[in-house]
């Protein structure tokens, strides 16, 4: 009784508290002095179609690799922590974890969706490259197309639950990737402006897929990363799920 | 027009959410929170934010609700696991010291 009261009066509080946000909410009629820069001279500045792109990858590019090297921290927890559990398998509790295993058996997957894997994964895979080596010139990037990479993979993972994954070339395109995206920063750094100054390439014609100096690089790098990060995360939380 | 359809999907986001509170099949409620994710990447594809939309849609709905889904099968796994342990804990002792 007395913590239901207290909900709702936790609740009405918040509600109070938050009503001037509510009640004084107008579209802005101006923009800030630093986003009217960006707006103004972003296209001009960096030659990106899609000025999102501009401000995620070269004016705010530092923020955008601290992001990068939270989601490696993050696959490299969940890994650790889930394979560190791997080693017992085999040893003293493996008659028992076998019998389970094969009580939980799963389900394969129907025939429509092993079908509809089949024709829809590399579609889903090509989209995903598509969005990420187009950032700078349509919405998305690299992180929502390797998300959409994971999502195809997903799919093959769905459909056959057997499926094994090689995780050496998820390693390699995930280091390589890594690496290459601080080399260019450095490249910026060296013959451009900056850190991560994709101005060090030619800007090129304003809406080509060649264009925007490095920021298709840069962008391209960091779907590859994720892709691959994130697909490691997904193949590790299904072989530990099973 | 464009706010009617505002506040009707917000409604039903609202609706979603609250359905993931309160439903008992943990399944269902997963589905109903990853719909919520997506009802949301509407909204911001509506207000123009088409990147945000993208990311939302992706991650929000669909990598969260799958990495649900496999933590939700693991402790289904891991509980049952237990049950079946405790059953026939006389038979095998020495696995209590496994795990």
């Amino acid at each position: 009784m007395i913590k239901r009261f207290i909900i709702v009066l936790a609740l009405a509080a918040i509600a109070v508290g938050m009503y001037p946000l509510a009640w004084g909410i107008e579209d802005a009629e101006n923009l800030s002095q630093i986003a009217t820069e960006y707006v103004t001279d972003g296209a001009d500045d960096l030659g990106a179609a899609n000025l999102v792109t501009s401000v995620v990858v070269t004016y705010r590019g530092l923020d955008t690799l601290g992001e990068v090297t939270v989601l490696f921290a993050a696959t490299a927890g969940v890994t650790m922590l889930l394979a560190a559990r791997k080693p017992k398998k085999p040893g003293t509790i493996a008659k028992g974890k076998k019998d389970s295993g094969e009580d939980h058996s799963r389900r394969t997957g129907s025939e429509l969706l092993k079908t509809g894997a089949a024709l829809l994964f590399p579609i889903i895979w090509m989209f995903g490259i598509y969005i990420f080596v187009h950032g700078h010139l349509t919405p998305g990037g690299g992180f929502q197309g390797g998300v959409v990479i994971t999502s195809a993979t997903l799919l093959l993972f769905f459909a056959d639950s057997d499926r094994k994954m090689g995780h050496t070339i998820l390693q390699i395109a995930e280091a390589f990737s890594g690496a290459a995206y601080v080399a260019v920063g450095l490249l910026g750094l060296w013959f451009a402006a900056g850190f991560l100054d994709p101005r060090f390439l030619p800007a090129g014609e304003f809406g080509q897929v060649f264009s925007a100096g490095a920021i298709p690089v840069i962008y391209s790098l960091i779907g590859i990363k994720v892709g691959a990060e994130l697909t490691g995360i997904v193949d590790t939380m299904r072989r530990s799920a099973s | 027009m464009s706010i009617t359809i505002l506040v009707v999907i917000g409604i039903l986001m609202l609706g979603g959410g609250i359905a993931a509170l309160y439903i008992k099949d943990t399944v269902s409620a997963i589905i109903a929170a990853g719909a919520v994710s997506l009802l949301a990447s509407i909204i911001y594809l509506l207000v123009g934010a088409p990147d945000v939309a993208m990311t939302e849609a992706a991650i929000g709905s669909a990598l969260t609700t799958v990495v649900f889904l496999f933590a939700w099968s693991r402790i289904k796994d891991a509980s049952s696991k237990k049950e079946k342990k405790e059953t026939d804990a006389d038979q095998n002792s020495g696995q209590e010291v496994g795990e």
